[in-house]
């Protein structure tokens, strides 16, 4: 028989991981550790994991992974990068790890051009605390912080974080994705993969914001969580590339 | 090798350089900053990294990193900065990874000055981050004990996967002595850092570093395994020098620049027939209890003397143990005691003892 499908080396072989049903961690999971082990460059590579839901990911990662404080898995990837220039080094952040706690981590990692890859899991909610509001939390989106919805006049617009690194010189590769259908997947593993092709490249900064989705703290099926996704978060987070190596504003 | 006259905050970068840190993580703060501006300029000669950081905060967490894949890293800051550096503090001990942090202390609370201060001891000794851990920390009274403590301090770092802490005034950063830089061989037996993340190479499970440890008895056991190494420490690792001890009425008891001024008041109170001891602790952790074993019995008072509004104190009144008087003298906010000013608090306290 045909093998049509195999599970990852890039992930570890028969970990079961603590993610809820239904949430889309899995499959990002799923695709980091494929283009690491496409691109060749497992054995060399070194993971920072945040915290927040993915705060385990060092347990999944099928490579040498270092758990940060909360946000700032960007100076710690800075850290290890310094020393070993020639590995492969990449977080993978939420939304209140990222566009949060952790701005200013973020913000000048890209502003460095510091040749790291990022992983930005957006799903428009604190996941692991309990469904609190993100930076990222819809218009209108209830969280248990924000039980009416959360409105401009009281939190601000959600933060477009794709759309602000856009304007930074040090970020080479800014691409959001979103992970809620076949075609979608496809592309979101296409980015990935030039997200890390960029810093082999040494071009510099990489990032790719991937739309997730939180059933759980939504309040949703894992099928309407992916409905809610497609048609209240890719109208607010365009799907696109935002930079590409030797594009500049 | 030549004795060489230096800043102390340049000092500390060149000894830092001589031990083997190839990498420098820093933000600017006064009065330290010497200490970054030095090691942008020597670090690219010595096949090293300079950054400067975006803050105390992703300084300290690039040296999380850096420690992590196994390189020899060093940050300093002073106190305020330090306060923001210790969420990384805690995460490095946890996580038992090597780094040295040097602190030159100004004075507090919030922004404070940027005078010389002794008010950090209870940041530096009582952790500051969240959780049971220690650093290893010193506290050297000139430069060249400053020199020789920073090639210490990457050693000891190494053997017990710990941060350690060197702490000196704004005065130690500032001031300039001759200094000779010796190589010195390691005393003790570095363990290889093959629990780094520098890549599995294909040849090995991957390596994780990590403070986390969601099961509470896993947590407690890490606990358990820190404790031990801190107890290791408590044996092997403590240093004080006592002077003039012998007989003496009272005892003060000083560290780093203070335990100078002090000596001054000592030798001038000699003159006029008062004789006075210094216990001087070199490391603030583990605090030198022993050296007060050495207090003659009829000794008068104990007599801390810092620059803060009393911290040491409270170590003082615990090696004491309630066997002799602890008195206090103290100023604080960059203010500089001087040795007029001890002596007259020694006097002070005998003739309120007789």
């Amino acid at each position: 028989m045909a093998v049509v499908f195999e599970k990852t080396t890039g992930l570890v072989p028969g970990k079961e991981t603590h993610y809820c049903p239904g949430c889309t961690h899995g499959i990002i999971h799923r695709l980091v550790g494929e283009v690491l082990v496409e691109l060749g460059v497992l054995d060399k590579a070194v993971g920072v994991a945040p915290v927040g839901c993915s705060v385990l990911a060092y347990e999944y990662f099928n490579c040498d992974m270092h758990e940060a404080s909360h946000g700032r898995a960007p100076a710690v990837a800075t850290g290890i990068k310094r020393v070993l220039p020639e590995n492969v080094v990449f977080t993978y952040q939420g939304d209140g790890d990222l566009a949060s706690i952790g701005t200013a981590e973020i913000v000048h990692a890209a502003h460095r051009g510091e040749k790291i890859t990022t992983i930005f899991v957006n799903n428009a909610i604190y996941g692991m605390t309990g469904g609190q509001m993100a930076p990222t939390t819809l218009i209108g989106q209830k969280a248990t912080t924000a039980p009416l919805g959360r409105t401009v006049e009281h939190s601000g617009m959600p933060l477009k974080v794709s759309e602000m690194f856009a304007t930074i010189h040090g970020a080479a590769f800014i691409e959001r994705v979103s992970v809620d259908s076949a075609p979608n997947i496809r592309k979101a593993k296409k980015a990935i993969k030039e997200a890390f092709q960029c810093q082999l490249d040494g071009k510099g900064f990489s990032m790719v914001e991937v739309l997730s989705t939180c059933p759980t703290n939504w309040g949703l099926t894992p099928v309407d969580s992916l409905k809610w996704l497609k048609e209240n978060m890719m109208p607010y987070y365009p799907l696109g590339n935002f930079r590409r190596p030797g594009e500049d504003e | 090798m030549a004795k060489v006259l230096m800043k102390g905050n340049e000092a500390i970068g060149a000894a830092a350089i001589n031990a083997g840190c190839k990498y420098f993580f820093g933000y600017p703060i006064t009065p330290q900053n010497e200490l970054p501006e030095y090691m942008s300029k020597e670090m690219p000669n010595n096949d090293g990294v300079f950054l400067q950081a975006e803050s105390e905060v992703a300084a300290i967490n690039m040296v999380y990193g850096a420690a992590g894949a196994g390189a020899r890293v060093m940050t300093s800051s002073s106190s305020p900065g330090i306060a923001l550096k210790q969420e990384g503090i805690t995460y490095i001990a946890g996580a038992e990874l090597p780094c040295v942090i040097v602190n030159i202390v100004r004075g507090g609370p919030g922004l404070g000055g940027i005078q010389p201060a002794q008010s950090d001891y209870n940041q530096v000794t009582r952790g500051g981050g969240n959780g049971d851990y220690k650093l290893l920390c010193y506290a050297p009274a000139n430069l060249q004990e400053m020199v020789d403590l920073i090639q210490e301090s990457f050693d000891a770092a190494d053997y017990y996967r710990n941060p350690v802490m060197v702490v000196g005034d704004g005065m130690i950063g500032q001031m300039m002595e001759p200094i000779e830089f010796k190589k010195v061989e390691s005393t003790r037996t570095l363990p290889e850092k093959n629990w780094a993340t520098i890549g599995t190479g294909g040849t090995r499970k991957p390596n994780i570093i990590n403070s986390l440890a969601l099961d509470p008895q896993e947590l407690e056991y890490h606990n358990h395994k820190l404790q031990r190494k801190y107890a290791e420490m408590k044996e092997k690792e403590v240093r004080f020098e006592n002077y003039n001890m012998e007989n003496a009425e009272v005892v003060i008891v000083a560290y780093g620049t203070t335990s100078r001024i002090a000596k001054n008041a000592i030798k001038a109170l000699k003159e006029e027939g008062v004789n006075v001891g210094l216990i001087r602790p070199i490391t603030l952790w583990p605090y030198p209890e022993k050296a007060f074993d050495e207090i003659p019995a009829d000794c008068k008072s104990v007599l801390t003397v810092e620059m803060s509004e009393g911290q040491m104190i409270d170590d003082v009144r615990l090696s004491v143990n309630g066997k002799f008087p602890v008195d206090f003298y103290g100023r604080s906010g960059g203010m500089i005691p001087t040795p007029e000013a001890i002596a007259d608090k020694v006097k002070e306290i005998i003739g309120g003892a007789k």
